[in-house]
């Protein structure tokens, strides 16, 4: 049982040492041998590089986030106080938190923010739930295992064009397979791409599709990591593959699903790439009553095709705040389920 | 335990390499979507000139780079390709913005001219006084020219539009086919065009329709009005425009009528509908010739005609200018007055049928003999030509495209695709382009 949360602990820990000194370094240095005198040249070198190197080493991320987050974090910040299209990024007059009510006073908002939550719900609960059963699948021993695996991986590694590019034309509406399979159910052609619930369908449909595998794979490495006694003792005491799955499998994973769970929802929280695909050539609108208009997209649109470069930001800078509150969520959720186990 | 880890690792370093792999593969998808370079350069020239385009020019087609290269031995050309314009201009207009990153000649299309002339003057050379501006069309050469008279860019092709239509649907739905008769049928008003359509409609061969899509009538109509959007002085007027009001019941009509085959232009199931010949009729802008034999292909050969429009229209074109911070002003000054000069339009108009907006080359334009054939041997540059020269200068405003999206892709939309009034489908536009004006 310690054991196997070790393992699972341990890719994590090696990733995410960040925080706190290093254990293995300080220990290191220690040992490299005892310093020759107090207060030589030598020992005042070691002392300066066991205190600088580390800042030295970490550096490097930290320069080019502040170069390539923070910078433009903080400037889309100045940018969504004030008015300015994209034409004249000279021209900025101070338009306060203006911005923000327009904002919060646009239906355009409100109904994106609205899509990207029923998007986000039904793409990324059926999406976990395949997951883990397709990983409890592979988990037993199967011929050519490895072949399954890579299978399951391909959707991921296919660009988001092309396979939005196939989903579109399977849901066309006039000689799509989709409708043509349908009408042998005796269901009308459906307009897939104007249709409210329908265009939201097909958009999580292709988030489904590429997502899944990759889960499944996380799920998979994690089931792996589970000891193979549990099993063996729960199949003495009696239960059957399911009662397995349930009672053994499942609460090992916690963690795991918890994991996938809030990085699935900040992929959703910023859809853009499938919708704006599946619009074809006025994607950013995401249809013609916004019917799949994404905050992502709304921001796009906003920006880069009206050109009101301060709304955009606005909306940006929403977006990490909803993101900020998310994350607060789940920390809660998080804590919680730590201490009912 | 220990195999377990293991293969864990395995699976992590799987999906890690897998990660890596899509990245790297989806680095390559947006370049070749967005910034595909295409060096054409090689023969060790001096000075090297970029040229900035969207979607396809056809100077590399036509050879026209290769020929300037040979002319003059100190240059070489490369050409920067962005396929799509509404990626293309936000990059442009950033770059201009920060004085670099710019190419040495940039191309502007027609929707975006007017936001280039009134936001961007400064940041291009006047054109104006190193060429003859009265080469050009009066109604191309005013886009490009600022109220104290700078023109910061040289036209180079225009979109005059006629009616393309397939002659052997005509045929079988009991129509006229001949095109003189045709264009003096609907000569004048655009809803004597969609009287036709109406008749079409009777006996409509099975699973065909009389046009492609509303929005398409709405933007040829639109194309053939003295007002769009804007006034002369730059004030939104597009809720009182006459040519706005016209243009849209029009549309209405053909969204109303069951004409129309509710396909968006330019998306994969047009091509197929084009494929298939599912629609009788299309507005075609001169550049839009070769995209419809392309798309038809073998089965519309000889089947297409082109008749004039009921009202001389312009629908799309594009310009060539020079930014301040180009490295090499002189020698793109000169390239790009040489690109743009009626010979080299000409050329470009025989490899891929873009149409001039020079008039002294008008005479002797030929367009390639398979196109002629395909298309029953239509008079394609008389027809073009005679429409290029009477339309009316058209003002555009800074948001002209996004408004114009607001009426085709919001409004016109959803009285086409989901049945709504033509009332309900103005509100809704009305709403669109209130948040684009950002009022």
């Amino acid at each position: 049982m310690t054991g196997s949360k070790q393992a699972l602990a341990q890719p994590a820990s090696g990733s995410g040492a960040a925080p706190g000194i290093p254990p293995g370094a300080s220990r290191a240095v220690r040992g490299r041998g005892a310093p020759a005198g107090a207060g030589s040249w030598r020992s005042r070198l070691y002392r300066w590089d066991t205190k600088a190197s580390p800042y030295a080493f970490v550096a490097p991320f930290f320069l080019l986030f502040g170069a390539f987050s923070l910078v433009p974090l903080l400037y889309t910040a100045w940018y969504s106080l004030h008015r300015v299209q994209l034409s004249a990024l000279d021209h900025q007059s101070w338009a306060g938190l203006d911005n923000y009510e327009n904002l919060l006073s646009s239906d355009f908002f409100w109904n994106a923010l609205k899509n990207t939550f029923t998007i986000g719900v039904i793409s990324t609960v059926p999406q976990l739930l395949a997951a883990i059963g397709l990983a409890h699948l592979l988990n037993y021993r199967l011929r050519g295992s490895t072949v399954w695996r890579v299978v399951m991986l391909t959707p991921y590694a296919t660009s988001v064009a092309a396979a939005t590019l196939v989903f579109t034309l399977l849901y066309a509406w006039d000689g799509g397979v989709i409708n043509w399979f349908l009408h042998f159910f005796g269901v009308g052609p459906v307009n897939w791409r104007e249709s409210g619930w329908g265009s939201q369908f097909a958009v999580s449909s292709i988030v489904i599709w590429r997502w899944t595998g990759y889960n499944a794979l996380i799920y998979l490495a994690a089931m792996q990591a589970i000891p193979v006694d549990l099993y063996e003792s729960a199949a003495l005491d009696g239960a059957n593959r399911w009662q397995q799955f349930r009672h053994v499998t499942i609460p090992q994973l916690r963690p795991t699903v918890l994991f996938t769970v809030i990085v699935s929802t900040i992929g959703a929280t910023q859809l853009f790439g499938e919708p704006l695909l599946f619009g074809g050539v006025s994607g950013s609108k995401g249809g013609s009553e916004h019917q799949y208009q994404t905050l992502g997209l709304y921001l796009y649109d906003q920006g880069w095709i009206i050109g009101n470069l301060g709304k955009a930001s606005a909306i940006a800078w929403s977006m990490f705040l909803i993101l900020l509150v998310i994350a607060a969520v789940n920390l809660l959720l998080t804590r919680r389920l730590g201490r009912t186990r | 335990m220990r195999t377990s880890i293991r293969r864990s690792q395995r699976l992590m370093a799987l999906a890690a390499v897998a990660a890596l792999t899509t990245a790297l593969l989806a680095g390559c998808a947006s370049d070749s979507d967005d910034g595909s370079s295409n060096d054409s350069a090689g023969n060790g020239g001096r000075t090297t000139l970029t040229v900035g385009t969207f979607g396809v020019f056809g100077y590399q087609q036509a050879g026209l780079y290769d020929e300037y290269m040979k002319l003059h031995p100190d240059i070489s050309i490369k050409e920067n390709v962005t396929t799509r314009t509404d990626v293309y201009w936000p990059k442009v207009l950033t770059r201009l913005q920060a004085g670099s990153g710019t190419d040495d000649i940039e191309a502007i299309e027609v929707g975006n001219i007017t936001e280039a002339v009134q936001t961007q003057a400064d940041k291009f050379v006047d054109l104006g006084k190193s060429v003859d501006t009265s080469q050009w069309l009066g109604w191309k050469l005013a886009q490009a020219t600022t109220k104290d008279g700078k023109t910061i860019a040289l036209g180079t092709d225009i979109g005059p539009m006629a009616i393309c239509y397939r002659k052997d649907l005509f045929k079988k739905a009991g129509l006229e086919t001949d095109r003189n008769k045709l264009a003096a049928e609907w000569k004048g008003d655009w809803a004597k065009y969609v009287d036709v359509g109406k008749q079409y409609m009777k006996n409509a061969p099975r699973g065909t329709t009389f046009v492609d899509s509303a929005s398409s009538v709405y933007n040829a109509a639109l194309g053939g009005a003295g007002e769009r959007y804007y006034d002369q002085d730059g004030q939104v007027v597009w809720d009182r425009s006459p040519g706005v009001k016209s243009a849209w019941s029009v549309a209405m009509s053909v969204a109303t009528t069951g004409m129309s085959a509710k396909l968006k232009q330019f998306d994969k199931p047009w091509d197929q509908g084009f494929a298939n010949g599912t629609f009788a009729t299309v507005a075609c802008p001169a550049w839009m010739i070769g995209y419809i034999e392309q798309k038809s292909g073998g089965s519309g050969k000889g089947n297409w005609d082109v008749a004039a429009a009921p009202t001389a229209a312009n629908w799309g074109g594009s310009f060539l200018g020079v930014p301040t911070a180009s490295k090499h002003r002189k020698e793109a000054i000169a390239l790009a007055k040489w690109l743009t000069a009626p010979e080299q339009q000409a050329k470009v108009f025989a490899k891929q049928a873009s149409f001039p907006s020079t008039p002294s080359a008008y005479p002797g334009l030929k367009p390639a003999a398979d196109t002629t054939a395909y298309f029953s041997d239509a008079p394609i540059t008389q027809i073009f030509s005679a429409a290029a020269k009477t339309i009316p200068t058209q003002y555009f405003g800074i948001k002209d495209q996004p408004i114009n999206s607001a009426i085709t892709d919001v409004g016109i939309l959803q009285v086409e695709q989901k049945g709504k009034s033509p009332a309900q489908g103005w509100d809704a536009a009305k709403n669109e382009i209130k948040d684009v004006l950002g009022r």
